[in-house]
């Protein structure tokens, strides 16, 4: 089997899932309880948040751990939301971001607050005079993806960052789920206020993950309860998953030099190779993530040669599979100004430290067949 | 350029008189051990000075090290050069650099210990003074206040140039003023009492009273944990656990309630003065500040304080608890020391203590109790510990915790 869809999730390393059960086995007691099993589990779960802390380079107090991405976005918008709507209701993102951004913005739409969809160009970047004109004195938020999780493509960040910082109140909040380990952040020195990662897009178990909350910013809490996590997220802790996702990020991070160039490298076999081929765009702009390849053969839907690589036993995915029924409203590939049948033929292949270029020559070779086989059809 | 050693002033050390050697000797000793893990660096001293030779090690991690040690007014980075007036123009400009804003002034102070060098003190002082001109632009030399002022000492062994200096803690060298047994109860108060005990040259012993189950195994830690902090002071510190479970049960039993706090206390005080007998201390210290709690009254401060005549030291007492809040983050105990777990002040806490307690009273009510089985029974079960800038406790669970991590 060749796992090429790692942009969807990834498969959970075996290491890392026996901390999960050895951690689940041994340290059972709820971190609020009183007696030792509780403090036990207490302790080990901030040596994680330290461990996550020392890796990142930010603070302790400035990690609280979530269900994933999906979470952390709706945190940091909603979080937003309410916390500053005495302040303005309006928030400004981009026209490709993830459902989970898209999504919560449409509900804080139908309560009244004003959301500017920022369009994107060719290679899926903002442009920052777009962005500068749309700041209005309402604007209370920027909510923008480090890479975009179709096409692989980058926001401008650090453009967007020296923009706010002439306006300081506003929050500036990334979804850097598929960035963690492939493109560096540098929280600590950046402008970002909120920053949301999900473990299983780096090897750990489902339903984990972190926000970054820049010191000082405030958030309101969606979750209320028992005041976990600095009361911003209620809710008994998941002291296994949490130690999985540190354990996942450390091993990302000790071999992320190394991998990048690896990842690099079969990136660019990949698109090479495309490039050759007949009727085949390849939309992943040059300057982007290294693990994601977006691409489609001219008239064939996405879906067809998802499945017709399938059977060659290699798994890849048409973009986005969060959610397969999709309005183009949220197609990145169509907003970066493809036409609707482009967008529509786009398959994503998206590489993980796992991968070999050996897979790559694999992928080759079936690739031919269903090529030569599929451009016909036309 | 590299810093090669560090020079270190002594302050107040100096003016000891004839038992200035007896405090050197202690800092040194002190010192010698806060630095022991780098290996290549020597340590040397005089009258004077000492003089840190890094030999290679980092320097900025000796630096903050150095920002630990009691006994040390100042020091100075410094950079040694071989005896060429060409070699120290080099450094200075090179040290100069990271102080360089346009319009500063600067003096270049020589001393000349070997009179054997080909120039004396004034020629020196100008040679480098131009250099340095040359180098940089907007730059003036001014005797009076200058911006900076760079040190040449010409020695035999070589220019020894530095522009820093850094402060250090002040105070006496631990373990040259004795042995005091400090009483840790885990509050914000105590530590920082043992914090300034400490920068008066005491070393000290933390006794803690513990009292399972009424408190918790996580105060025991806490206790520890705030003795690891201090540790980053004084070293390996002893750590003193007192069964004190028995004697609160007694206490509750027999004594009316307003007053047994001042029994509990008066219990304490005369265990820590049989514990420090025991092991050769010569004071009490305690985080006592006058009127913050109804034991801290004088006139409870009287009657507890009347079971022994050892000195009681409180180096908080006229303190505010604002400051003592600072110094506590300041030692960064204060985190750990609002952790919410009961000790042994807190449980069988009466709502109505008395604050002016009399002593004839207590007697009395004393008389109910069997002090001296009491006391033998505590002293029986006493648990001794060393504990480090870690605890055992911590390391181990650190390293089992890094083993899953």
């Amino acid at each position: 089997m060749i796992y090429f869809d790692n942009a969807a999730t990834t498969k959970t390393d075996s290491t890392i899932l026996s901390t999960y059960q050895s951690v689940s086995e041994n340290y059972f007691g709820n971190p609020s309880s009183l007696h030792q099993l509780g403090e036990r589990s207490q302790q080990l779960l901030s040596q994680s948040k330290k461990q996550i802390a020392h890796i990142m380079n930010i603070s302790e107090g400035e990690i609280y751990f979530t269900s994933g991405g999906t979470e952390g976005d709706n945190l940091a918008i909603k979080g937003t939301a309410i916390e500053k709507m005495d302040y303005g209701r309006h928030v400004i993102t981009a026209s490709t971001e993830h459902p989970a951004v898209i999504k919560s913005l449409e509900q804080l739409e139908t309560l009244g607050w004003d959301v500017t969809y920022l369009p994107v160009d060719k290679e899926g970047k903002i442009d920052i005079d777009e962005l500068k004109n749309a700041i209005t004195k309402e604007t209370v938020l920027v909510s923008l993806m480090a890479v975009n999780s179709e096409t692989g493509s980058l926001q401008p960040l650090k453009e967007v960052g020296e923009l706010l910082e002439h306006y300081p109140s506003i929050h500036f909040h990334v979804d850097a789920v598929q960035a963690i380990g492939k493109i560096d952040l540098n929280l600590n020195d950046s402008r970002i206020d909120m920053a949301v990662f999900s473990g299983h897009k780096f090897h750990a178990p489902k339903g984990t993950g972190f926000i970054y909350v820049k010191a000082g910013r405030q958030l309101a809490p969606l979750m209320s309860g028992g005041g976990q996590e600095h009361s911003l997220r209620s809710g008994t802790e998941n002291v296994p998953g949490s130690v999985a996702l540190a354990k996942a990020l450390r091993l990302l991070m000790e071999k992320k030099t190394h991998n990048k160039v690896e990842l690099v490298k079969m990136k660019n076999l990949i698109i090479n190779y495309l490039s050759t081929l007949d009727k085949v765009t390849v939309f992943t702009p040059k300057e982007s993530a290294p693990h994601i390849i977006c691409f489609g053969i001219k008239n064939i839907r996405g879906e067809v040669v998802v499945h017709a690589l399938e059977r060659e036993d290699i798994y890849t995915s048409t973009t986005s599979a969060c959610s397969s029924k999709k309005k183009d409203k949220i197609h990145s590939v169509a907003e970066m100004g493809y036409t609707k049948s482009e967008a529509e033929s786009a398959v994503r292949i998206s590489l993980s430290y796992l991968n070999t270029e050996q897979e790559v020559d694999v992928f080759k070779k079936a690739f031919n067949e269903i090529h030569s086989q599929l451009k016909l059809i036309e | 350029m590299e810093i090669t050693e560090l020079m270190i002033r002594y302050g107040e050390l100096s003016t000891k008189g004839k038992n200035k050697k007896y405090f050197i000797k202690k800092l040194n000793k002190h010192l010698r051990s806060e630095l022991v893990r780098y290996n290549d660096l020597k340590i040397t001293f005089n009258r004077d000075r000492m003089h840190v030779k890094l030999n290679g090690e980092d320097a900025e991690s000796v630096i903050e090290k150095m920002h630990d040690v009691f006994g040390i007014q100042s020091f100075s980075p410094v950079i040694r050069v071989e005896r060429s007036v060409d070699a120290a123009k080099d450094a200075v400009i090179e040290l100069m650099k990271s102080h360089y804003s346009p319009g500063m002034s600067f003096k270049i102070n020589t001393k000349r210990a070997d009179h054997s060098f080909e120039f004396d003190t004034h020629e020196i002082n100008r040679m480098l003074g131009t250099a340095v001109e040359d180098a940089f632009d907007d730059i003036h030399v001014q005797m009076k206040n200058p911006t900076v002022a760079a040190r040449i000492e010409v020695r035999e062994r070589g220019i020894y140039i530095s522009i820093d200096t850094l402060q250090g803690l002040g105070g006496l060298p631990v373990g040259s003023s004795g042995k005091g047994m400090l009483m840790l109860s885990g509050g914000i108060d105590s530590p920082v009492a043992g914090y300034l005990a400490l920068r008066r040259g005491m070393e000290i012993e933390a006794v803690h009273f513990h009292s399972p189950p009424y408190t918790s195994p996580q105060a025991l830690k806490k206790a520890k944990d705030l003795t690891a902090k201090l540790a980053r002071f004084a070293g390996e510190i002893t750590f003193i656990e007192v069964p004190f479970t028995e004697i609160q049960e007694q206490i509750k039993k027999v004594i009316p309630e307003e007053y047994s706090m001042t029994i509990t206390r008066r219990m304490m005080f005369r265990l820590t003065d049989e514990i420090r007998i025991q092991r050769h201390g010569l004071a009490i210290v305690n985080g006592e500040s006058l009127g913050q709690v109804a034991s801290q009254t004088l006139e409870s401060m009287l009657a507890i304080n009347a079971v022994t005549s050892t000195p009681v030291l409180r180096p908080l007492i006229t303190t505010d608890k604002n400051d003592i809040i600072d110094t506590a983050k300041q030692i960064d105990t204060f985190e750990l020391a609002i952790q919410p777990f009961e000790d042994c002040c807190t449980i069988f806490a009466s709502s109505t203590p008395k604050t002016k307690p009399k002593l004839k009273k207590i007697q009395d009510f004393e008389n109910m109790l069997n002090v001296s089985e009491l006391m033998t029974n505590a002293l029986n079960g006493i648990k001794i510990e060393q504990i480090n800038t870690e605890t055992n406790e911590n390391k181990k669970s650190e390293k089992t915790f890094a083993d899953l991590l």
